[in-house]
């Protein structure tokens, strides 16, 4: 099914090398990551070098060159959180995944990630995952929350 | 879907919807803004939902789930019309009583606002003090409308300003409109709109572009997704007519990818928008075409920076590019390209429908109209207020703010994220005005106001805006990525007590070179944090440095 909706993307943008971030964003949503073999095939579908769209692919932060865990875990390190306290939800995130920002577990269940600021201050600090926002959190409750992402 | 041909064909439109509209009708308005959402103001909405349906209410209440209301304190938001009654803290077991007190024209006092001091009850919008001290003009339909509805926008007013545009003024008319009304741009620097209006429109090149900055990349900044989540069409219409004054046929909006609720309320708008003949061709009859693309920002500061984000937007990596090269006159594929943040484009609409005077007389003597400011940190009431240029900080966070929370005492405030500054506390009758916080050493930047208490670290918060900017920045000009590296070197070494002699001298060099020596405003504004801790705050870092250093 994947297969199939990344074809799909890169067939629709055949010819269309202004569409490279457009395409390299479709397929991390749809993937999570972009495999180099998908990276060839976007180059060559759309008409720019691998270079290129290797550039692209390692200098914006969206996307990943290495396959992500089911569960993504972003804890905000933007301004409000960290002056609320982002730095002890993220080393309490830290051991209780055993992760680094940036790294996933060898069971290939938790990506964490530190994100900056997005947006809802009001509730920081923040405990993202998968999307949804878990706010105003405190350490003591992060294994709680991190439970309910089998 | 209707699509009007005419000017006429909408109007008689807009006659019928509001016809059918009875005003007097009880509403309830469900806040799904970032903070309600984070708070689960979707369970409050389902709830509404289903008990609407149990009670067969259908045509004698109506629901709307909205954009961010602004007092995401006390999330999830509810407003209940006509009379504008306001419940905070609101969970799906209020709802029965939220509507019957709706029907019955009365208030449900558990969950109203409640003076902390006096312990006071409130129940309307207008008279709670975190709403009765703002003119919220930019902000103040969301609760009003549906973003997904375009008939929504057009029910409060939408695109009235589109069709006087077009129909009885010339581009040339519409700039002089936006000239005279002193507008000036919200992203950060707060350059005059008509006068980049101007010169992109006045670039020989024939193909020219118009693009909405809705990046905010600035940390603890929140005010232009709540504006282009709640109220998209507000910001197209502002496009629409930018780029009829210009005469540009394409347009881009820039805007986060991470943001789900906003990307499906811009595309949804986008395409009501073609579809009610707003966008496409020969817009009104009146000849002329306009098309609007959606571009993603993927995740780096940098790329809300003007020639990075047009780079993006051509689909290569953000770099910037030196200033000497403008991007009005040789942006987008080299094509003039006339950028503005989201909330300048914003304003446009009003400015047209009411004209250059009265939007001038709001504001102070140099920053015309109303800032949205995003207010967080160790204060009472966090959220997004509308204030009119000129406001004093202390207004902004005592009286609408609520002061400090935890009865601490205000320490400083910092405006403009990691390109801005700190502000001693002494500084609390300042006011929000482009020149007069610059002049300071805190420009607003896009409007994010951080509140910190007594307790707050000063030499931490340099570190970490500085960072931050490491982290961000592209690397292609030396000046930035080596000067920055080393002031947070620096930074550190203070911060844990390796502080040394000259470190402040040391500081205070590397600021001024990498100021000088970048390429981009993101290096050329790096050290501002730094420059107003020096400024501010250097008692603080000697005593560090002082308290910690063993070596000379
Ligand atoms: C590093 C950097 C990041 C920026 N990020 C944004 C942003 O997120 N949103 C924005 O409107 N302007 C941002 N700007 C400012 C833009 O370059 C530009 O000045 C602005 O969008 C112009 O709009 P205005 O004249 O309406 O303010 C940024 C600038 C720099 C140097």
């Amino acid at each position: 099914m994947c297969e199939q909706a990344v074809a799909a993307i890169i067939e629709n943008h055949r010819g269309q090398p202004e569409a490279l971030i457009h395409v390299l964003t479709a397929i991390q949503h749809e993937l999570r990551w972009l495999p180099r073999e998908v990276l060839a095939r976007v180059a060559e579908a759309l008409g720019v070098p691998l270079s290129q769209a290797l550039q692209i692919a390692s200098f914006y932060k969206v996307f990943s060159l290495t396959p992500k865990g089911r569960h993504e875990v972003h804890v905000c390190t933007g301004m409000t959180c960290h002056l609320c306290g982002g730095d002890r939800l993220l080393a309490k995130v830290e051991e209780a995944t055993g992760l680094k920002p940036g790294e996933t577990d060898a069971a290939g269940r938790f990506t964490l990630e530190r994100g900056s600021c997005l947006g809802s201050c009001s509730i920081g600090p923040e405990l993202i995952v998968d999307g949804r926002h878990h706010g105003r959190m405190t350490p003591e409750q992060v294994e709680v929350v991190l439970a309910q992402y089998p | 879907m209707p699509k009007f041909n005419t000017a006429a064909e909408l109007e008689q439109y807009c006659a019928h919807l509001l016809a059918a509209r009875d005003p007097a009708r009880p509403c309830i308005a469900v806040c799904a803004g970032a903070a309600c959402d984070g708070l689960d103001s979707a369970a409050v909405a389902q709830a509404f939902t289903d008990e609407i349906a149990r009670q067969n209410l259908a045509g004698r209440l109506d629901l709307r789930v909205t954009g961010c209301h602004g007092f995401c304190e006390k999330g999830p938001n509810v407003i209940a019309g006509p009379q504008d009654i306001c419940y905070f803290e609101v969970t799906p077991g209020d709802v029965p009583e939220i509507i019957r007190a709706t029907l019955a024209g009365e208030v449900y006092e558990a969950k109203i606002y409640r003076d902390p001091e006096t312990r006071e009850k409130i129940a309307p919008m207008s008279e709670i003090p975190y709403y009765k001290h703002q003119v919220r003009l930019l902000i103040g339909d969301n609760p009003r409308l549906d973003p997904l509805k375009i008939d929504d926008y057009l029910a409060v007013g939408g695109y009235a300003a589109l069709v006087k545009a077009l129909t009885t003024m010339t581009p040339d008319d519409v700039l002089a409109e936006v000239k005279r009304a002193d507008l000036r741009g919200r992203g950060g620097g707060g350059f005059p709109a008509g006068a980049k209006w101007e010169t992109t429109k006045n670039a020989p090149e024939k193909t020219k572009y118009v693009i909405a900055n809705g990046h905010e990349g600035e940390s603890a900044a929140f005010m232009d997704r709540a504006m282009l989540t709640g109220n998209p069409h507000k910001v197209i219409e502002g496009l629409i007519i930018g780029a009829y004054a210009i005469g540009a046929h394409q347009g881009f909006i820039y805007t986060r990818h991470d943001a789900p609720r906003l990307v499906e309320h811009v595309k949804a708008a986008l395409a009501q928008a073609e579809a009610y003949g707003f966008l496409g061709e020969n817009i009104l009859g009146s000849g002329f075409d306009f098309k609007v693309e959606l571009h993603f920002d993927v995740g780096i500061f940098v790329s809300g920076e003007s020639s990075a984000l047009m780079r993006s937007i051509e689909g290569n990596a953000p770099e910037p590019r030196p200033k000497y090269i403008r991007t009005s006159v040789s942006g987008i594929w080299d094509k003039p390209s006339n950028l503005n943040n989201v909330e300048t484009w914003a304003n446009v609409p009003q400015i047209i429908a009411r004209g250059a005077e009265w939007f001038a007389g709001i504001g102070s003597e140099k920053s015309k109209g109303t800032k949205l400011v995003s207010l967080s940190g160790h204060i009472v009431n966090s959220g997004i207020v509308e204030v009119p240029m000129g406001t004093t900080l202390r207004t902004l966070i005592f009286a609408i703010g609520g002061g400090v929370r935890d009865g601490k005492a205000l320490k400083a405030v910092h405006f403009g994220g990691a390109m801005g500054g700190s502000l001693p506390v002494e500084y609390i009758d300042a006011r929000l005005d482009f020149d007069e916080m610059s002049a300071l050493g805190a420009p607003i930047g896009a409007g994010g106001l951080l509140v910190m208490n007594e307790d707050t670290d000063m030499v931490d918060i340099a570190r970490y805006l500085m960072d931050f900017l490491v982290r961000e920045s592209c690397g292609k000009c030396v000046p930035c990525r080596e000067g920055m590296f080393q002031m947070l070197k620096i930074l550190t070494g203070i911060a844990e007590g390796r502080g040394r002699k000259f470190d402040l001298e040391r500081l205070a060099e590397l600021a001024e070179v990498t100021s000088l020596g970048s390429l981009c405003a993101l290096g050329k504004t790096s050290a501002a944090p730094v420059k107003s801790m020096l400024q501010y705050f250097r008692d603080e870092y000697t005593a560090r440095i002082d308290a910690g250093s063993q070596t000379p």
